[in-house]
């Protein structure tokens, strides 16, 4: 008999959508050319390439020219941050650096590289217990001499959404360069750039069904960057690198469907979203729903169980079939608090109880009745060994 | 006539066995041979503890990265699933506190003994359970048997001269019902051969003596570190009490050694005792070492049962010792006399006394002090 398997960890990745997956075989063995080449074979890459860029800048609601293909998330945050105030300082528009410390470590990291290593100076905005950045603080702590901010749109550890339009508007006015982390949010919310009043915006293709190893950064027109991966003169000299042509067809085939499909796949989520939130909390007394209750990605549930090992709980539930994931659990037994939820107010021994849910297009509600059950069995096993411990 | 437990070949559900692996060659054909046998087996790996304070070293010598990914590939490799348990906290507490307590104690503990007791026998072994698992499994080289009567033995493994049922002697009928040491059926040679057998790439370690958790660090630097007041120099006595040298911090001598003393005279001396609250070391003459008779605690009886009255046995008194002929003698439930038909000179307070029927593990316990028989 083999054991049933329940995925609830689409915040991580998701498997690839079968129309992408067809839409991007022929451009492994068929067009494989290098898309700068001069030849037939570089320039039906090339047209593939532009037709993807085409359908992209249609759905975030922008110029081709604005949409530069990278690596991935992580890679685009590097670019928007290292290559926008990089150039933003020579341009003797500041060194201050705004984020929230509840950021993608992408983000944090480069932030502090940055701050290390190229003399620029970190400023954070506080969060309240939710996560939420207030205006009041954005426009307090936006002095001159800020170079560029950046807030993500959807949190991935506890899923609160920020105001980015209202944030973006402030920003403008007070001439600082704004960029919004939307790898979670991809898929999920309206990516419409103007309406969001961003300069820069990160999307990841594995969080919306498409391949893993491609992403996108929107580049206003009039932004500058420095380049971090520096070589050929691809994507306007923004990017080096050969392109990956299939997945960046990849890519775009699958943030078409899913605006395509945006009605019905949110309204899913959103339903499945709320059993699991009722179901754990009424289920399981001590756990608590962790972000905004109600500004919050439609697929995403996440909680903390004061006293429990988050660790010890994902492998309780993996092995009773469900994929789950947690900000504190470490896969090499070294679990250490999320800089998320310590940032939120949350105190150590609660902080490394965290357990993060997120449903999918294919998630069933069964699916999410089996998981229910599976955690309420793991939480009950895991107290259960506390106990003959002593 | 003791037999194996129940052939498994037979199991009507299959039975869940955690397999706790190290990236050796010991844990990783044990586990081989469990998912042979037709066992549900997963593979788990405990994160000790190590003192990152010390000189970088990040990694207690037992689950180094290396050896997590090496643990990891094998459990890919035989197609069973692979887990890290942090232990970090209550190793620290109830392993490392407890080597250095000893050592203020003026004893020589032996922590793998304590270990076996409270981390990988208990913690682990409650985890392993509460996973829905029947039993936990380790490279231990030992063996498990049941006599007629149900009552669970541990015995040697076939190799008597590769045997670990020492370490093992804390285990009581509640643990031995639940563990399973597959690799101790077979010598100890054709273990590597079961390793090729099984195309388990594993690395020829040598098996160390070290403590895990000092990494590349010396016992003596840690305590140094740790424990400052233990490693002062202080005096080295003579029974009497007449004083004859300086020692250079207790934790560094042992019972019997001669080597390195300092102290000129015209017997060898040798280390005879150790006095921690006068940090005092003592030293005598060779006829002072010999001790026939030891006192030993914290006894577990692996039957369950306390014998009623004394009986003959043969005694380990370290891990690498023979097992010396002894009349065994229970004192209470939990402390045991044992004199030895002939004195040894290293009986060493801190360290187990284990005994043992023939291949048989009767008791393990804690020796508590040497004297001479009354």
């Amino acid at each position: 008999m083999t054991q049933r398997t329940v995925y609830l960890d689409h915040s991580a990745s998701t498997p690839t959508d079968p129309r992408v997956l067809e839409a991007m075989l022929p451009y492994f063995t068929e067009v494989y050319g290098n898309a700068l080449s001069v030849h037939t074979q570089g320039r039906r890459a090339e047209q593939a390439i532009e037709n993807a860029r085409m359908t992209i800048a249609r759905l975030l609601n922008c110029k081709p020219s604005e949409i530069v293909f990278t690596g991935g998330g992580s890679e685009s945050d590097n670019l928007a941050l290292r290559g926008a105030a990089i150039a933003a300082k020579e341009a003797g528009r500041g060194d201050r650096l705004m984020t929230t410390p509840i950021e993608h470590s992408a983000i944090g990291r480069t932030i502090d590289q940055l701050a290390a290593h190229y003399g620029f100076t970190k400023v954070l905005l506080p969060v309240d217990q939710a996560g939420c950045v207030s205006l009041e603080d954005f426009a307090r702590l936006c002095e001159p001499g800020t170079a560029l901010a950046s807030v993500m749109l959807a949190n991935n550890e506890v899923g609160t959404l920020q105001p980015i339009a209202a944030l973006g508007a402030l920003s403008r006015e007070r001439g600082v360069i704004f960029h919004t982390d939307a790898v979670q949010a991809g898929g999920q919310m309206s990516l419409d750039v103007q309406r969001l009043n961003v300069d820069l915006m990160s999307l990841s293709a594995h969080k919306f069904y498409g391949p893993k190893g491609v992403g996108v950064l929107y580049v206003r027109n009039g932004v500058n960057l420095v380049p971090s991966q520096s070589g050929g003169s691809h994507e306007n000299g923004r990017r080096a690198g050969t392109h990956a042509t299939p997945l960046i067809v990849g890519m775009a085939k699958a943030l078409e469907l899913a605006y395509t499909e945006y009605e019905a796949r949110t309204a899913h989520y959103r339903h499945l979203r709320d059993l699991l939130i009722e179901g754990v909390l009424s289920r399981v007394p001590e756990a608590q729903l962790t972000g905004h209750p109600t500004e919050r990605l439609a697929s995403h549930a996440s909680f903390v169980f004061p006293g429990m090992d988050a660790n010890k709980l994902l492998i309780h539930l993996d092995m009773r079939g469900v994929a789950a994931s947690s900000a504190s659990a470490c896969k090499t037994g070294n679990p250490e608090p999320s800089g998320v939820l310590l940032a939120l107010g949350y105190d150590r021994e609660t902080a490394l109880g965290s357990l993060r849910l997120s449903v999918g297009k294919d998630t069933t509600e069964d699916d999410v009745t089996y998981a229910l059950d599976k955690i309420v069995e793991s939480v009950a096993a895991l107290k259960k060994v506390s106990r003959a411990l002593g | 006539m003791p037999r194996p437990i129940k052939a498994r070949k037979t199991m009507q559900k299959r039975k869940r066995v955690v397999v706790a692996m190290s990236g050796g060659v010991d844990s990783s054909v044990a586990a081989a041979v469990l998912v042979e046998q037709g066992y549900d087996v997963v593979g788990m790996m405990m994160r000790l503890w190590s003192d990152e304070a010390m000189g970088g070293v990040e990694h207690n010598r037992c689950c180094t990265p290396e050896a997590m990914d090496d643990a990891q590939r094998i459990a890919a490799h035989i197609g069973i699933p692979f887990y890290v348990l942090d232990t970090k906290d209550v190793f620290r507490n109830k392993i490392v506190e407890f080597f250095i307590a000893g050592h203020r104690q003026g004893v020589t503990p032996n922590p793998c003994m304590e270990c076996n007791r409270h981390i990988r026998f208990d913690y682990l072994l409650q985890n392993a359970l509460a996973l829905d698992a029947d039993y936990l499994a380790t490279g231990h080289y030992a063996r498990i048997t049941q006599a007629a009567e149900g009552t669970f033995e541990l015995r040697q493994g076939v190799d008597a001269s590769k045997d670990q049922s020492y370490v093992l002697s804390v285990m009581g009928q509640d643990q031995l019902s639940h563990t399973l040491f597959p690799i101790g059926e077979y010598p100890k040679v054709e273990v590597r051969a079961l390793a090729a057998k099984f195309g388990l790439r594993v690395e020829s370690k040598k098996d160390s003596q070290d403590l895990c958790f000092l990494g590349k660090n010396d016992y003596r630097d840690f305590l140094a570190v740790h424990a400052p007041e233990i490693m002062q120099p202080g005096p080295i006595v003579r029974k009497d009490g007449t004083v004859i040298g300086q020692h250079e911090g207790l934790a560094k001598y042992t019972i019997g050694q001669r080597k390195g003393l300092g102290v000129t005279s015209l017997e060898p001396m040798y280390v005879i005792a150790m006095n921690p609250y006068r940090n005092a070391l003592v030293v005598g003459e060779k006829q002072d070492l010999g001790r026939d008779t030891l006192t030993a605690g914290r006894i577990n009886w692996v039957s369950g049962t306390v014998p009623e009255s004394a009986f003959r046995a043969t005694v380990k008194i370290r891990y690498k010792s023979d097992a010396y002929p002894a009349f065994v003698t229970p004192l209470g439930a939990d402390r045991m006399q044992v004199q030895f038909d002939d004195p040894l000179r290293d009986i060493t307070p801190g360290q187990g006394a284990v005994v043992y029927e023939g291949d048989r593990v009767v008791s393990g316990g804690i020796i508590e002090k040497a004297e001479e028989a009354v």
